[in-house]
């Protein structure tokens, strides 16, 4: 029995772990899913809009003297106005190009983002300020062992649950979100009706840019320290989300992204760290060979 | 007729520029003029050029996006090296065109077999399911590779997965990769491989298979309800892909002394898309000039220091943005007309200056 006890506070432990880690890909796959659905396109500059996020509530905090809160809004309002130029001066120009060239667009903005904060910041790690998300831990003790959920993970968790409640009202209940299902739906319909499809497509880049400041204040809150590539590998994974939970497909990122976090860190733990990765990828590559729209993508029928 | 002799022209152009650059390329190392960090960097263009190639035929031939072109490399490159240091320690082959030969096939083969693997469930994807599939297969192929011991213990291989205490001559060390590797790689055995791939693939392209392959791309249903095996084609151009790739990552592994398996991160796959569309989709030629000019940017970059890959990056934006907006396309055709023009005039009067020669 004591093993068997062991084994599961173990694993409770792990499992908050794993969904605290991806809730933080789910607010960044909910950025790609919303600029996939609407602007048909790989938003590859996403994860860097990240690390921008990381450095500008960094330097709000560490040097512009500002309290907590208002350094994530500013990181916040800096990204999106940050999203709403990139997308005004390099995508849309390219809307009637094919999706290979936007894409390498994306990759170039990608780049220029690294590299401009490589050029201001250097590329030395820098320590995360801890005071940002200054919450205590809580802990409980089951069978006489302790089960502790870090400050962190609890506003990680219930930051995400409240983003994608008023996300989902957001799409569902308000004008501009049934703009969005419409342009997401048909965009050619949805001009004809009267939606001003440029108009939508900002308004998704500015709301997936706020959300991917949110996860670089919590994705750097949870690992302590970033530099200026810290935002390409949780993009990525975040990709991967979207595309496992099906892309375009909003609930989708969420379920992908807390799954893709919980499969990465019980593998981590229980398999090998080192193969976590691999893990992760494998089981994407699983489920797309089941499903290959992704869990709750939409199957659409080939016309002829 | 035309068309048959238009593919010939440019065949032979493709073909040309080539060789005139190696030979150029030869004489200026023979005459010492060409700059130490420049020569360095021959090999590696040559493995650029190839990978340029191979996945243009995935990409533009056959019409998939693939993200994963680095994970074939990466077989390749550590195939080689393994195969390279076993021959050097365990049979004693002193002989470093034989070494370097077997190491480049063996580079291919295994890769084929990796390509041929993948192939089977990636290709019943399409588009951006594709692409993010062939990306998550070379993560887990990088991540795999970075578990990987391997020694040479007497006349043979010693394998540990996660374990590094093996008998024997270390070859492949985990995440630190291969370590202290036999330089073997030659600048005549690069050209050699990007003469060999580009006969593959503009052979390829040309014939029944290549228009089948081309078929597909263009349409799917259509190809199949003519009884074209879409499964058959479209695992061709995948694994002569992938093989390719191998080639070139088994020369590129032998060029340095020591390569880690995080070389081949998605970042490379990446950076070989984007040689293959800024040369323009499906065209070969343009793939290799592109690969080329890419590779030697950087390096001519130098002295602006820290500021290089900002220009890489701005220049690659700018690049995208004038030649896929009509407004900004239309503009620049204007600026260059008068250029074009100057060449399009020049063509009557050739014949005169001709017949002007031989008088």
């Amino acid at each position: 029995m004591q093993p068997f006890l062991d084994f599961l506070v173990g694993f409770l432990n792990q499992l908050v772990n794993g969904i605290s880690l991806g809730s933080i890909y789910a607010i960044i796959a909910l950025g790609y899913t919303m600029v996939y659905g609407i602007a048909k396109m790989l938003n590859f500059a996403h994860g860097d809009v990240i690390m921008v996020g990381a450095y500008i509530s960094y330097c709000a905090f560490q040097y512009w003297g500002l309290s907590p809160l208002a350094s994530v809004l500013t990181a916040m309002v800096f990204c999106t106005v940050l999203g709403v130029i990139i997308e005004r001066l390099a995508y849309r120009p390219l809307r009637q190009a094919t999706s290979l060239a936007v894409l390498i667009t994306a990759i170039g903005m990608s780049y220029l983002l690294q590299n401009i904060a490589l050029l201001i910041f250097k590329s030395d790690f820098k320590n995360y300020p801890k005071e940002i998300i200054n919450v205590p831990s809580l802990t409980a003790s089951l069978y006489g062992r302790e089960l502790k959920v870090s400050g962190v993970s609890i506003v990680t968790i219930v930051t995400t649950i409240v983003i994608m409640v008023l996300l989902t009202l957001f799409i569902n209940r308000t004008k501009l979100g049934k703009a969005m299902r419409c342009v997401s739906e048909d965009r050619g319909a949805a001009e004809l009706m009267g939606i001003s499809v440029n108009k939508t497509i900002s308004v998704t880049f500015a709301i997936g840019s706020a959300l991917a400041a949110i996860a670089a204040v919590l994705l750097c809150s949870a690992q302590w320290n970033f530099d200026p590539y810290t935002g390409s590998m949780p993009g990525i994974k975040a990709f991967t989300a979207a595309v496992f939970g099906g892309i375009g497909s909003i609930p989708g990122a969420m379920l992908g992204g807390v799954l893709l976090g919980v499969i990465e860190i019980l593998g981590g733990a229980y398999i090998s760290t080192q193969l976590s990765d691999a893990i992760v990828f494998l089981v994407l590559i699983i489920i797309l060979l089941v499903k290959p729209s992704g869990l709750l993508g939409k199957q659409i029928r080939e016309k002829v | 007729m035309n068309a048959k002799k238009k593919k010939l022209i440019y065949n032979a152009v493709t073909f040309g520029l080539v060789t005139v650059a190696f030979v150029v390329c030869r004489l200026l190392d023979s005459m010492n003029l060409m700059s130490r960090s420049f020569g360095g960097q021959l090999i590696p263009i040559c493995c650029w050029i190839v990978m340029a190639v191979s996945l243009n035929l995935v990409v533009g031939i056959s019409g998939e996006l693939s993200l994963g072109h680095a994970g074939f490399m990466g077989i390749g490159a550590f195939t080689g090296i393994i195969f390279s240091g076993w021959m050097q320690h365990a049979f004693n082959v002193q002989d470093t065109t034989v070494r370097l030969i077997v190491a480049i096939i063996a580079g291919a083969v295994f890769s084929g077999i990796a390509g041929t693997l993948i192939g089977i469930p990636v290709l019943r994807l399409k588009g951006d399911y594709l692409a993010i599939v062939t990306l998550a297969f070379s993560e887990i192929i990088r991540s795999l590779i970075n578990c990987l011991y391997v020694s040479v213990d007497g006349k043979r291989l010693a394998f540990g997965f996660l374990d590094s205490k093996l008998p024997g001559r270390l070859l492949l060390n985990g995440p630190n990769g291969a370590v202290s590797v036999d330089i073997i790689a030659t600048f005549s055995a690069g050209f050699i491989l990007i003469m060999i791939t580009l006969f593959i693939v503009l052979n390829l392209t040309n014939s029944r298979s290549g228009r089948a392959i081309q078929a597909i791309r263009d349409s799917r249903i259509a190809a199949e309800s003519v009884g074209i095996n879409v499964t058959k084609y479209r695992m061709m151009a995948f694994v002569t892909s992938a093989m390719l790739a191998g080639a070139a990552g088994a020369l590129f592994g032998l060029n340095f002394n020591s390569l880690a398996p995080s070389k081949f991160q998605f970042t490379q796959s990446i950076n070989v898309l984007v040689f293959v569309v800024l040369g323009g989709i499906g065209n070969i030629l343009g793939s290799v000039i592109s690969a080329t000019a890419l590779t030697i940017l950087p390096e001519m970059l130098r002295d602006f220091g820290q500021y290089r890959m900002l220009i890489y990056a701005i220049v690659l934006i700018l690049v995208m943005l004038v030649t896929n907006n009509p407004l900004l396309r239309s503009f620049f055709d204007r600026l260059i007309a008068p250029v074009k023009s100057l060449f399009h005039e020049k063509k009557p009067s050739e014949p005169d200056f001709k017949g002007g020669d031989t008088q």
